[in-house]
């Protein structure tokens, strides 16, 4: 086993520390105040390929794999957590279709996303969120055309300018449900009845778009089922490893930014004569939050490479997601106790750090879930 | 073999090239003329100017008032404007003839393109931005004991040799080095604007000065360049240069720029008199033009007082200011680099600093 | 059409400058990045492949880890590099490095329908000397301190910057061109051109490869052969650490006041 990474792993680290640095980083702080996706940074990734990071070689994209997809999405996270949050969306949204699309679906979606266009993945329902095989939303053959019915919501990457498609998932058999009801479907935005709802308010991951998707007999053609009928669970869970792997990238990418901010902090602030950093107790808070932060980004990092050597990844992808995730909560609150009263201020960085944390443990599997997932795989 | 490597003791002199744009001469001239009368002494030798242009040799006398005992003029119509191969091809071939032993050219723009030109072409060793010029070894003793913690008792020093040592810094001068040219003749070196100083102007001098007219033999295919215009820049540059005062924006003025710089302009006026200057951050987010800029890339300063106000210290502008002789720096960041080299430091926001100084100044003037 | 473009690795300076105790500066505790200048270099270089479709070459002088900063340049879009690297070369000044250079580009097939962009100068030397001394050497017209360069048909204009304005100067290929950073805007690497760079050619030229081109002479380059030579170096005296005041806003303002009206600065 190794930690060194190829040299193109370290090109590819250097031109998004570079990117998130140049571009990203300086509209971190406006987009989580006015709410606003800054859709100027995704045209601009677009250019560099990055949305071709798991896209294979015969769609245009460089198929870089896991461990790569952990690298870029922690350098991003790093510089702003809303944007990493779309990318990380994007990506999920490429790796199913990926897996599951036949060739004109894969041309035409994971070319659209090199483009720079945004691809939701429209799971979740106000009935059926960590109990996903409770959905409700339906579609009928009429002999032409698939009518979807229903709505979602929390749909990432979906807003009143924003994501051009969306994998939904319906139910096409409404007794079998999970066990071979559920269908996905590849939908295009301008297709009538596909109608983007409200767009939420968050207390964190401000700048990314989620919203509700509203589907009012919305008609789609048969080449827009993705896989088979009755697969549409199977296809969900498709994405589910590589989605987790995508969360703990960047909840370590958060993490390790409030570290620094912290780190910096400590060193600076000065009480009773001397730096805070050499109190004894910062010091101990300083060494957990960095040991922590370490074990998740190894873990990540574990899960990614058991993926990209066609190993089994379950177990890993969510003892991950759900370490990283926990860790990076707390060590956003300990990075705001250190920074003392400013840590509460708009005006510090770790104010909103604070607060794109706290989803991290609950969206793309609870912990709660992942924690099912791991007892699981010890005790089969 | 090269023109210059048989005998280095048939040459002599100290030749400066005197750069003039439409007509006048640049005051960095006076400079280096100056410069160049303390090594012609040195070495007993004259002090030479060389001036290129059209219609120049008017220009000529106020060079001998500095101390050019002799201005060599090379006139023609192609040498009106600047272009590289003109240029090039008349200075070389003079100083082929000629055979001067130290040519020094002002590094502007125009002498940091000629400078290298021309020393390839001669093939002798050119040294970029020298701060400090000697040729006598009990002068360059002294400079070291001032200006290095070398341990001169430790070294073995040839007190005869009289190699030009040209001294520049390096690295935004964290190093300081000293470069000879010891095989090939002329021994080059540019010196930037404002680095040395102006000696007295002297009428008797002026006139004592003898003006020598050299033919120029140019044929237009020596000319591989055209000058389609010049444009001159309406608006007035900040004279940074000749400031006494300079007050300095960075990064730190980012919440409110125009307050920043306003403050900045009022600190000076507060000081007696100056002009605001920028980091090159400042200038690259456009809340300053390119000529405030100090630093590596921008102007080398060397004002009574120097003010920093928001600007984190990297060497990039430090190379540029750090020669000031009261450098002050406000900064709300404790371990940023600039109190490294401030001779007062205050941390804190210079939004609330600033005024404050103002102030205080104007409470002691009443 | 080929456009040769020289860039150099340096150390980053814009942290803190360490320097060893016999003064010589501590590179090791400096990560290194590509010359600033010379990545404008870089970019007009990409401008012009992407509108006339030419060959864009990356060429630097230096030691072995220096392929990995020409591996970058061939990701954002050159198509090959070439090193020049061997002890002899090492020492040089401006005058020898410039000259082994132009011969390394000489050695590649330099014609009369190309062109040589360099950065205008490198933050660790601060000369500006190479790029001119390079086109003296290959004998080609150089035009300096480039802010705008555009290509009509068989001639550039440019626009060169002087302190108070501009020069608009025409010139016709084979010339030298040295860039400033008001050029242009420097695109990334692409995820495309990482995956494909270790892919593209990188020539390495030393010594031997390079002895039998007209401009190397033993005598001229490296150490021995260069013009000038470093008789002294040493580190200033630190300036002594100055004083921080400290207190409230108005105490501060009021010592510096007094401190500087007794040093009769104001």
């Amino acid at each position: 086993m190794t930690l060194q990474l190829t040299k193109e792993q370290e090109m590819l680290v250097k031109l998004v520390k570079d990117f998130s640095e140049n571009e990203i980083a300086p509209l971190a702080e406006e987009t989580d105040r006015t709410g606003k996706f800054p859709m100027q940074i995704v045209k601009k990734m677009a250019e560099t390929g990055l949305f071709g990071l798991n896209v294979p070689k015969e769609y245009g994209g460089v198929d870089m794999g896991e461990v790569s997809k952990v690298l870029a999405i922690l350098e991003i996270a790093k510089a702003c957590s809303s944007t990493a949050e779309m990318y990380a969306v994007q990506l999920l949204v490429n790796g199913i279709i990926a897996v599951n699309g036949n060739q004109e679906q894969k041309q035409k979606y994971l070319g659209m996303s090199m483009e720079g266009k945004l691809g939701a993945f429209a799971l979740t329902e106000p009935g059926a969120g960590s109990d996903a095989g409770a959905l409700q939303t339906t579609a009928v053959w009429d002999g032409d055309d698939y009518i979807l019915n229903g709505v979602k919501c929390f749909i990432s990457n979906l807003g009143p300018e924003e994501g051009d498609y969306a994998i939904v998932i319906a139910l096409t058999d409404k007794e079998k449900k999970i066990r071979g009801g559920m269908t996905a479907f590849l939908v295009d935005r301008e297709l009538k009845g596909f109608v983007v709802g409200k767009t939420e308010d968050k207390m964190g991951i401000r700048g990314a778009a989620v919203s509700e998707l509203i589907l009012e007999d919305c008609r789609v053609p048969k080449s827009a089922i993705l896989g088979q009928v009755g697969k549409g669970f199977h296809v969900a869970m498709s994405g589910l490893d590589s989605g987790r792997i995508g969360i703990a990238a960047q909840a370590c990418g958060e993490a390790r930014a409030a570290l620094q901010l912290a780190l910096a902090y400590s060193k600076q602030r000065i009480q009773f004569k001397k730096a805070i950093c050499q109190n004894q107790g910062i010091q101990w808070y300083l060494a957990e939050m960095a040991t922590k932060l370490r074990a998740a980004e190894l873990l990540t990092m574990e899960a990614a490479d058991l993926r990209d050597r066609k190993q089994p990844s379950g177990m890993n992808a969510s003892m991950a997601k759900f370490f990283a995730a926990e860790t990076a909560v707390e060590i956003a609150g300990k990075a705001v106790q250190i920074h003392g009263g400013y840590g509460y201020i708009k005006d510090y960085a770790i104010e909103r750090i604070y607060r794109d944390t706290r989803i991290l443990t609950i969206y793309e599997g609870t912990s709660e879930v992942q924690k099912i997932v791991i007892a699981k795989a010890l005790l089969q | 073999m090269n023109f210059n490597s048989a005998d280095i003791g048939a040459f002599k002199d100290i030749w400066v090239f005197c750069e003039q744009r439409d007509g006048k001469l640049m005051d960095t001239n006076f400079e280096l003329i100056s410069e160049a009368r303390k090594l012609a002494d040195e070495r007993s030798v004259q002090v030479v100017g060389l001036l290129l242009g059209d219609n120049a040799k008017h220009m000529a006398k106020q060079l001998g008032g500095y101390g050019a005992d002799q201005v060599i003029v090379c006139e023609a119509p192609e040498l009106k404007h600047y272009t590289t191969d003109a240029y090039t091809k008349v200075i070389c071939d003079v100083v082929m003839e000629k055979k001067p032993e130290v040519f020094l050219i002002g590094a502007s723009h125009i002498g940091r393109d000629l400078g290298p030109r021309c020393a390839a072409r001669l093939h002798t060793g050119l040294t970029a931005d020298c701060t400090h010029l000697d040729i006598d070894m009990n002068h360059y003793v002294e400079f070291l004991e001032n200006t290095s913690n070398l341990d001169l008792s430790k070294m073995k020093l040839d007190m005869d040799d009289t190699n030009l040592k040209m001294t520049r810094p390096a690295f935004g001068g964290h190093l300081m080095a000293t470069i000879i040219c010891p095989r090939f003749r002329p021994c080059m070196s540019t010196v930037r604007p404002g680095v040395l100083k102006k000696g007295a102007y002297s009428e008797t001098k002026a006139g004592a000065c003898r003006i020598e007219a050299y033919p120029v033999l140019l044929s237009p295919g020596d000319l591989r360049t055209t000058v389609l215009e010049i444009v001159k820049e309406t608006r007035k540059q900040v004279d940074l240069i000749g400031a006494e005062v300079i007050v300095s924006v960075g990064r730190g003025i980012g919440r409110d720029v125009e307050k920043g710089i306003e403050l900045a302009e009022n600190l000076a006026k507060a000081f007696g008199g100056g002009v605001v200057g920028g980091s090159r951050a400042a200038v690259d987010a456009g809340w300053l033009t390119a000529d405030h800029q100090v630093g590596q890339t921008g102007k080398t300063v060397r004002p009574k007082i120097y003010v920093a106000l928001g600007i984190s210290g990297a060497i990039q502008h430090t190379a540029g200011m750090q020669d000031a002789e009261m450098i002050i720096a406000v900064n709300k960041n404790e371990a940023t680099s600039i109190f490294d080299i401030a001779d007062y430091g205050i941390c804190g926001d210079l939004f609330q600093i600033v005024p404050a100084i103002i102030e205080a100044v104007q409470a002691k003037e009443s | 059409m080929k456009i040769f473009v020289c860039v150099k690795q340096v150390p980053d300076t814009s942290g803190k400058v360490a320097v060893n105790d016999n003064g010589t500066l501590d590179r090791s505790s400096m990560a290194t990045i590509v010359n600033p200048d010379d990545m404008n270099a870089m970019e007009a270089a990409l401008s012009l492949k992407d509108e006339t479709n030419c060959q864009v070459i990356a060429v630097t002088m230096g030691p072995a880890p220096a392929e990995a900063m020409l591996r970058e340049l061939i990701a954002m879009g050159a198509d090959e590099g070439i090193l020049i690297s061997s002890r002899e070369f090492g020492g040089s000044d401006t005058f020898a490095t410039s000259q082994i250079i132009a011969a390394a580009i000489n050695h590649a097939g330099f014609g009369k329908d190309d062109l040589i962009f360099c950065g205008r100068q490198a933050i660790d030397g601060d000369t500006a000397q190479v790029g001119p001394q390079i086109a003296e050497k290959l004998d080609i017209p150089q035009v300096t301190y480039a802010a705008e360069i555009e290509k009509k048909e068989e001639v550039l204009v440019i626009k060169r910057m002087l302190e108070d304005g501009y020069m608009m100067v025409e010139v016709q290929t084979p010339c030298l061109i040295t860039c400033i950073k008001e050029l242009n805007m420097l695109r990334y690497m692409t995820l495309k051109g990482i995956t494909e760079c270790y892919e593209k050619p990188v020539h390495v030229m030393d010594y031997e490869c390079l002895k039998d081109e007209p401009l190397i002479e033993i005598d001229t380059i490296g150490l021995k052969g260069s013009p000038t030579n470093i008789f002294k170096s040493f580190t200033p005296p630190q300036k002594g650490s100055g004083i921080m005041l400290a207190g409230t806003v108005r105490d501060t303002a009021e010592e510096l006041v007094n401190r500087l009206l007794k040093a009769h600065l104001i």
